[in-house]
């Protein structure tokens, strides 16, 4: 994987002192919280519910047992305890005191990471496939763009107050595991009929109070244009992109306004200008990124897995996902025990998973936005041995995307934005299915909740989906089905009216059970959904 | 009544105007009428308070205050999902009081 030059680590360790400064200042009173609030924003350090929240980026998902280690050292050391993995790859501590912000941010540029661009309206961190240099069915490792993109985006002077923020994923497979088309751009890696590799582009996708799915735009710029396409892309909406209403101010709205063709002529037009003006970086600088992603030093080996532990076989079946080495799975690490918070796991928790990555997976580990952790080298051959250690550190949970692997953000909770709590329905959820068995009958399943209209739970893209809204100072459930963050994007509709707590949890338990009883052979709820439709659902919800 | 609120600005922490201080417990809040927007500019120039504002509030029989705001009660007790985490952790019914 990468890591710093001696350019990137000056970078951060003055950003480290420069931030420093700008919090002894405000501590001495000599910047108020308006002249303050700015300066902690672009070091994501937001002001929540119960205290200050830190969020700390992990480029594209990935990084090595020494920086999981250290993360797992700040929630205990500066924090109560734990981190909340996000749904964009990142780790938050949630009861961070401003006196020992500067403290942590040098902690984790000792270990290359930062906390740089994790909010505000600049480019926020670029995602990427959590299966990426692992993945059977990848065209090519899709880091190193995503890497040449983070250096390009860091600390970029052009786009460091966009109109709103921007968020960026790259792929490289068919197979959308980044919720690709529900970002502002999306990029893939795809290859033309000459054999040559080169990026697809999609602008104008998110989720929020507009949910929308990225249209393409381009369907091959080759890789030697690829940071000039950006930029153009960047430029057109850094001019025309909407300054005077932040909730129009995404750049999904301009692309939706100005249309499609629009919009696409227009970036072309600022493409072939920046042509001209030699800003791509050479491709050697791309190859010098390329060979931090080198194939670790796979072995043949057994190529059968053991199956005669069944809560094992079980475990494998659900939470292990094909490797490009025919000896080695990826293995994902639930952070979904049942009843418990998605995405939380404890200090040792985090060094456990840290030690499992050096003993199991090369070194590495790679944050999935489902909330949970992937060792994505393991070999076959140690994989019960994995499984053993993990269910003796509460990390073995079966249950990758079903009903209980849900997706919910931090919610009232936490969350200064949210409108209700999430997590508490998460839990009742998980435990409900998990009680009645139904689990397993339901199969593929993926459910996100979101607390408020900022979609951070990913709930229009979930097959069932739940935003909590406040109804005259009290929560409240909108129900929605059919939304798809894959390769088969869609959004979620709305069933119809909200519920209570209680009563969502009941419409979630009668939804499913229209989908047991028409389901035709090995289709999923979102197939049923979209062969019979809203009507059946809503009747059993609401009645005739 | 109308109570003040606020998060401290060194640790982060929420904090409920008693009359003379910032405290920990929003039992302890005072009523401050129509001197609200004097006590909040005060305060955050002394830097006592970080971004404090102005809430809705009954005092019940027993004494005790209770936000109008669902919000607010969670920022006075802790969040739900951890009760060890609240300012209540040898009382996990506290969470009942919230909701």
């Amino acid at each position: 994987m990468y890591s710093y030059d001696h350019y990137d680590q000056a970078m951060v360790d003055a950003r480290v002192e420069e931030f420093r400064d700008q919090a002894r200042r405000r501590l001495e009173g000599k910047l108020t919280e308006d002249q303050f609030k700015p300066l902690r924003l672009m070091n994501g350090l937001y002001l929540q519910l119960h205290a200050y929240m830190l969020r700390v980026a992990i480029p594209y998902g990935t990084l090595n047992s020494r920086q999981m280690h250290a993360l797992g050292d700040i929630a205990d050391k500066y924090d109560r305890g734990y981190g909340h993995f996000t749904t964009r790859q990142n780790l938050q501590y949630n009861w961070i005191k401003l006196e020992d912000a500067a403290d942590i941010l040098a902690d984790l540029a000792k270990v290359e990471m930062h906390a740089i661009q994790t909010s505000g309206n600049c480019i926020r961190n670029i995602s990427s496939d959590h299966f990426a240099g692992a993945a059977a069915d990848e065209l090519v490792d899709p880091r190193p763009y995503a890497e040449l993109m983070r250096q390009w985006s860091s600390f970029h002077p052009e786009f460091t107050y966009l109109p709103r923020k921007f968020k960026i994923a790259v792929i490289a497979a068919e197979k959308d595991r980044a919720a690709m088309r529900l970002h502002d751009i999306g990029i893939q890696i795809v290859q033309n009929e000459a054999g040559e590799l080169g990026a697809r582009f999609y602008v104008g996708g998110g989720m929020g109070r507009t949910p929308m799915i990225a249209p393409m735009i381009r369907n091959f710029v080759p890789l030697d244009q690829l940071i000039t396409y950006a930029e153009a892309c960047l430029r057109v909406y850094n001019r025309y992109g909407r300054r005077d209403n932040k909730y129009k101010a995404r750049i999904k709205i301009l692309v939706h306004e100005l249309g499609k063709d629009e919009y696409t002529r227009q970036v072309e037009e600022e493409f072939a200008h920046l042509l001209s003006q030699g800003i791509e970086p050479p491709l050697a600088e791309l190859e010098r990124i390329r060979t931090h992603f080198a194939d670790p030093a796979f072995e043949d080996g057994t190529k059968q897995v053991d199956r005669s532990d069944p809560d094992f076989a079980v475990w494998v079946d659900r939470n292990t996902h094909r490797h490009k080495h025919d000896s080695y799975v990826s293995a994902v690490i639930s952070l979904k025990p049942v009843g418990g918070i998605p995405g939380d796991a404890t200090g040792e928790q985090i060094r456990i998973m840290a030690r499992l990555a050096k003993q199991y997976s090369f070194d590495e580990l790679r944050i999935m936005h489902t909330q949970n952790v992937v060792l994505p080298h393991v070999k076959i051959a140690d994989l019960h041995a994995l499984w053993t250690e993990l269910e003796t550190a509460g990390l073995g949970a079966p249950n990758m995307d079903t009903i209980e692997d849900m997706i919910a953000c931090p919610g009232l909770d936490y969350c200064a934005l949210a409108n209700a709590r999430s997590i508490p329905l998460a839990q009742r959820i998980s435990e409900r299915f998990d009680a009645s068995d139904k689990t397993a009958r339901l199969g593929e399943l993926k459910m996100k909740i979101s607390g408020c209209i900022n979609a951070c739970g990913h709930h229009h893209a979930g097959h069932i989906g739940i935003l909590g809204v406040d109804k005259k100072g009290t929560e409240n459930y909108q129900l929605s089905l059919g939304g798809s963050e894959a390769e088969d994007t869609s959004l979620a509709k709305i069933t119809g009216p909200g519920f209570t707590e209680d009563g969502v949890i009941e419409a979630v338990d009668k939804v499913t059970d229209v989908y047991l009883e028409q389901r035709q052979g090995e289709e999923r709820f979102l197939d049923t959904y979209r062969r019979i439709g809203m009507e059946p659902f809503k009747e059993a919800l609401y009645g005739a | 009544m109308i109570i003040l609120t606020g998060n401290d600005l060194k640790t982060g922490a929420v904090t409920w105007w008693n009359g003379a201080d910032w405290s920990l417990y929003v039992d302890d809040a005072v009523d401050v009428g129509e001197q609200a927007e004097e006590i909040l500019a005060r305060e955050e120039a002394l830097r006592r308070v970080n971004v404090p504002y102005s809430i809705q509030a009954t005092r019940e029989d027993d004494g005790k205050v209770r936000p109008a705001h669902i919000k607010d009660r969670i920022r006075a007790l802790g969040p739900t999902v951890r009760p060890d985490l609240t300012l209540k952790p040898q009382s996990p019914e506290a969470i009942d009081w919230v909701i």
